[in-house]
């Protein structure tokens, strides 16, 4: 099947659904790929690069929808995009169905397939096509980028030799993939790092980037996680102290990046007038749910707003800003998903309504709805939840002396019994019996585990010493004792010289 | 009557030869314990044996010698061929065959010199020394009969599962107590002049007890058969050397018997199990603890290809490779060489952490290791790098199962609770090669699998790596 890639028409789109890199992988796949020309420029990605890679450079946008079977887009298609769809092709890219009720209508009315990349289900096998979290985690560390691009001041601290500079203090509200994110990259360009988020098991995973989570005064242990790795509505209590928080981090902290979402719902509304009028001059805010509103009460989605001395960021493009790396990632989500549907990598698409990521995915069938999905089943979640927990600590061996003392009591007894009636020849043999365990013990021990094969073939090979007896019998003038004799000679020789040669095979093998 | 040989050795020299190879036979085994001295140390046992040999060819043979040299020319031949010919994975099954050629001499030997006119005493010696070859030939039959029964299993010849019969515990106690009561008869009749058919009866109970105990043991259990049989070789040797009166074979037997006993008390440790337990045998099938991990929904596993494979090798800069037996099936050790060779040139620290266990004898994955010309100072036992998990980014599980499962530390109710693990889990990501999602020798589900950070590549462990090779 041809695979076609068009230009982005949103005027601050800079993002591209497939790179080179990528491109050449599909063709791996057995697809042809077809790329609009122009489509990566905005990404730093060439015509000719992905002429290099084997794609095919179409000229003219309709030719391109024409003549492709499957259209991979980054943006939900334009109304003209969408006039172009056809019956029996399949358009991917992000889409928000739930946001976009009549585009999904005029899409599905169109007869073609549409799978959604903002509906890929959230468990644990979907993780590698989940563009959402890709783009999150761009965001996030674009948010960074930006809030130092506004705030005037080092993010590290430093001693100079004209005097001291102190670390710049971040708040990061939401410690979801993008505020990890945001998190990570503040941490590593030096700041102080603080973070709040309503589920409590992110805790760890906030204090495991060496950032510290902040924790409510708040007597109920409610917790906010919600269906898929979201959060949920909280109570009234619950914000009532997580906005006194708020405040009172308003005063301290330099930079507030805000991520909180709540799928379906308007951004909630975390940091008001009042807060940002408490923070300090040349402070920033970065808030990544600008889009939907904003966590902010002064953001003005799109741009950055300078409130009383402090930068509101308000972009709601921050992946498309750091277009290169955003394309890669998401050109990658979408190979996983394509490797999904050519279960027989012949390049042809099987839209499985068994496989719960495909079928959570398509958000329209050839003609028929099939948005929204069945509530998809959390599987990993018991796991995900749970550290591994501490060892089982080792149980000291508790047994008691009893045991040992009556064993070394009866051997003593049963060894003097022994002394008492058997010939001192016997005893003689005997002595030499025991003190050759003994030394065997010392000396086994001292083998280093690595050659324990050898030390088996080795042994195995002067365990034959027992040749000695049948050399005795040998000469017995008795012939079915000279017969078993020479039999057991021929028997134990196997096993003398395969057991010497065989080790030394083996020793020869052991280098440096 | 006996001819004389062409010369005669003094007694004295026939003994101080003994003396000489016994020293030599300590200094052989204390070599192995590096691999610098390992070769020499196999050296000083294959002088010793040629001066004991010697000395007892010509200070004690007087006739036959055209049939002793025959026989030595045959089994030599025969022994040389198949060290030559082995492969480095067969090894388990060819030291199980050569534990069973002692079994059997020494039951021979025991007949033989039983049978001989010249060896009987009277009183008190002539119980003690009924009883010595009674022994000898006991536990001969049972190494022979239990050897042949482990290399079956080894060569997958024999079905690997334990054969459980009803009652076996009964089963064993009859056992034993026929071969108790026979040997009360053998010793009566010995003293007036009889006694073959106790010791033939014997000898059958035994080699009976030898098939049973071995067919009852799992394959995970193989590494501690091994080494059990391995020591009952030596204690069949050490007691034929008693009814010899030849301190020679005493010590040597009682050595390899040692040796035996504590890689077989090692094995032991390392999967946490009792020593009676093993040999009762039937592992995974009692507990209902086992079925349980086995129905449990554990989540879903995340696979991964080739390709992602080797580009995170590729950005590691700690890499721990974990071999288990299937490694050794897939013949894929010359493959992880070749990938630990690429690496190490790009400057990854690759190192390869070894389960004591792993595998089906002791030391069998450093052998493996060794003929694919993996340097042994970047191979390390469990205990050595157990700790150094966390600061590893990627870990390889190639072909491994149990010796990789949490749940040995973490669930109390499991088969191998308690058991010591690699702890890859502790490292940034875990890629587990695996042919399918079947389970381990202990019949235990393995949450390792189902780890965020662990990542499943399917497929035969050689085909696969050899798809990262190309890639890296």
């Amino acid at each position: 099947m041809r695979i076609g890639v068009p230009r982005e028409l949103h005027a601050d789109e800079q993002r591209v659904a497939t790179t080179p890199e990528v491109a050449a992988q599909l063709i791996k796949l057995g697809f042809s790929v077809a790329v609009e020309s122009g489509a990566g420029t905005r990404a730093n990605f060439s015509d000719k690069a992905y002429q290099e890679a084997g794609c095919e450079i179409v000229a003219q946008t309709a030719d391109l929808w024409e003549q492709s079977d499957i259209i991979m887009k980054v943006r939900a298609p334009e109304d003209e995009e969408a006039a172009r769809l056809r019956s029996g092709k399949t358009l991917i890219s992000f889409l928000w169905p739930g946001q976009n009720p009549e585009l999904l209508d005029k899409l599905t009315a169109s007869g073609a397939t549409v799978m959604a990349m903002d509906s890929v289900p959230r468990i644990s096998r979907a993780q590698k096509m989940d563009a959402l979290s890709s783009m999150a985690n761009i965001a996030g560390y674009r948010a960074i980028v930006e809030a130092s691009q506004h705030f005037g001041r080092f993010f590290t601290g430093q001693i100079t030799a004209a005097g001291k500079v102190p670390p710049a203090k971040v708040l990061v509200i939401g410690a979801g993939v993008a505020g990890l994110a945001a998190i990570g990259a503040a941490k590593s360009m030096g700041a102080i790092v603080r973070s709040f988020d309503t589920r409590p098991e992110v805790k760890e995973q906030v204090e495991s980037m060496d950032a510290e989570f902040l924790m409510l005064d708040f007597e109920d242990d409610e917790d906010g996680s919600g269906e898929g790795g979201y959060a949920k509505v909280m109570s009234d209590e619950f914000i009532k102290a997580e906005m006194e928080l708020f405040a009172d981090q308003a005063k301290d902290v330099d930079i507030i990046v805000t991520t909180a979402l709540i799928p379906g719902k308007p951004a909630p509304r975390l940091i008001t007038a009042e807060m940002v009028e408490s923070m300090k001059d040349g402070s920033v805010i970065v808030d990544l749910a600008a889009e939907q509103g904003g966590n902010c009460e002064l953001t003005e989605p799109g741009t950055v707003a300078v409130k009383n001395g402090v930068s509101i960021i308000g972009y709601t493009d921050l992946p498309s800003r750091l277009a290169a790396q955003s394309s890669q990632l998401y050109a990658t989500n979408l190979r996983h998903l394509l490797t999904d549907l050519t279960p027989e990598k012949d390049g042809n698409i099987v839209v499985d309504f068994e496989d719960e990521v495909i079928r959570g995915t398509t958000v329209c069938k050839e003609g028929e709805k099939t948005w929204p999905p069945p509530a998809p089943k959390l599987s990993a979640a018991p796991q995900k939840a749970e550290p591994v927990p501490a060892p089982v600590a080792a149980e000291p061996e508790k047994r008691s002396l009893m045991g040992p003392i009556i064993g070394v009591v009866i051997a003593g007894i049963a060894l003097l019994g022994l002394g008492a009636v058997a010939p001192p020849s016997f005893m003689a043999h005997f002595t030499v019996f025991v003190l050759a365990c003994f030394i065997g013990y010392m000396v086994i021990w001292n083998v280093t585990p690595a050659l324990h094969t050898p030390l088996m073939s080795v042994t195995n090979a002067i365990s034959s010493i027992i040749v000695i007896g049948a050399l005795l019998q040998l000469s017995s003038a008795n012939n079915v004792i000279m017969w078993i004799a020479a039999v057991t000679v021929g028997v134990t020789a196997i096993n003398i010289a395969g057991g010497f040669a065989v080790t030394r095979r083996m020793l020869e093998m052991f280098r440096k | 009557m006996m001819t004389q040989g062409l010369f005669t050795l003094p007694q004295g020299v026939v003994t101080v030869s003994y003396i000489i190879a016994t020293i030599l036979f300590i200094l052989a085994l204390g070599g192995l314990s590096n691999q610098e001295t390992a070769r020499r140390g196999n050296w000083y046992g294959i002088i010793g044996m040629t001066i004991a040999l010697i000395a007892t060819i010509f200070g004690k043979v007087t006739d036959n010698y055209d049939l002793l040299i025959v026989a030595l020319l045959i089994g030599g031949t025969i022994g040389l061929w198949a060290a030559r010919r082995v492969q480095m994975t067969q090894m388990p099954e060819l030291v199980a065959i050569l534990h069973s050629l002692v079994g059997a001499a020494a039951v021979a030997v025991g007949f033989a010199n039983f049978m001989d006119p010249d060896a009987h005493f009277e009183g008190v010696e002539g119980t003690i020394h009924d009883i010595e070859t009674y022994l000898g030939v006991l536990i001969g039959a049972v190494t022979f009969s239990g050897s042949v029964i482990a290399f079956g299993k080894l060569s997958a010849r024999i079905s690997g599962n334990p054969l459980i019969l009803p009652a076996r515990h009964w089963l064993n106690l009859l056992l034993l107590i026929g071969a108790i009561y026979y040997g009360y008869a053998f010793v009566q009749e010995s003293a007036a002049g009889g006694g073959l058919n106790p010791l033939i009866i014997m000898t059958v109970i035994a080699l009976l007890f030898g098939i049973h105990m071995v067919m009852a043991i799992g394959g995970a259990d193989m590494p501690v058969v091994v080494s059990m049989l391995n020591s009952y070789s030596g204690w069949a040797a050490s007691a034929t050397g008693f009814m010899l009166n030849n301190d020679l074979l005493i010590v040597t037997g009682a050595l390899v018997g040692s040796s035996g006993a504590i890689l077989s008390y090692i094995m032991c440790r390392a999967m946490n199990r009792n020593f009676l337990a093993v040999i009762a045998g039937g592992f995974g099938t009692g507990g209902g603890a086992a079925a349980k991990g086995v129905g449990e929904d554990q989540g879903e596993v995340a696979p991964i290809e080739a390709l992602e494979t080797a580009e995170l090798l590729d950005n590691a800069k700690e890499v721990m490779i974990i071999p288990g037996y299937g490694m050794a099936v897939a013949q894929a050790q010359h493959t992880v060489f070749e990938i630990t060779k690429m690496l190490r040139e790009k400057g990854v620290n690759v190192r390869f952490g070894i389960h004591p266990v792993a595998g089906r004898m002791p030391g069998h994955m450093n052998v493996l290791l060794a003929e694919a010309k993996v340097p042994y100072d970047i191979v390390f036992e469990m205990d050595e790098i157990n700790e150094d998990f966390p600061d590893v980014d990627v870990s390889v599980v190639i072909g491994a199962n149990d010796i990789v499962n949490p749940s040995a530390l973490t669930d109390p109710d499991s088969p191998i609770a308690g058991m010591p693990v690699l702890e890859c889990w502790k490292g940034k990501v875990s890629i587990v090669l695996k042919r399918s999602m079947a389970t381990g020798y202990a019949g235990v589900q393995n949450p390792l699998f189902f780890l965020d950070n662990t990542r499943m590549l399917f497929g035969d462990a050689k085909a696969t790596l050899d798809e990262v090779l190309k890639d890296l």
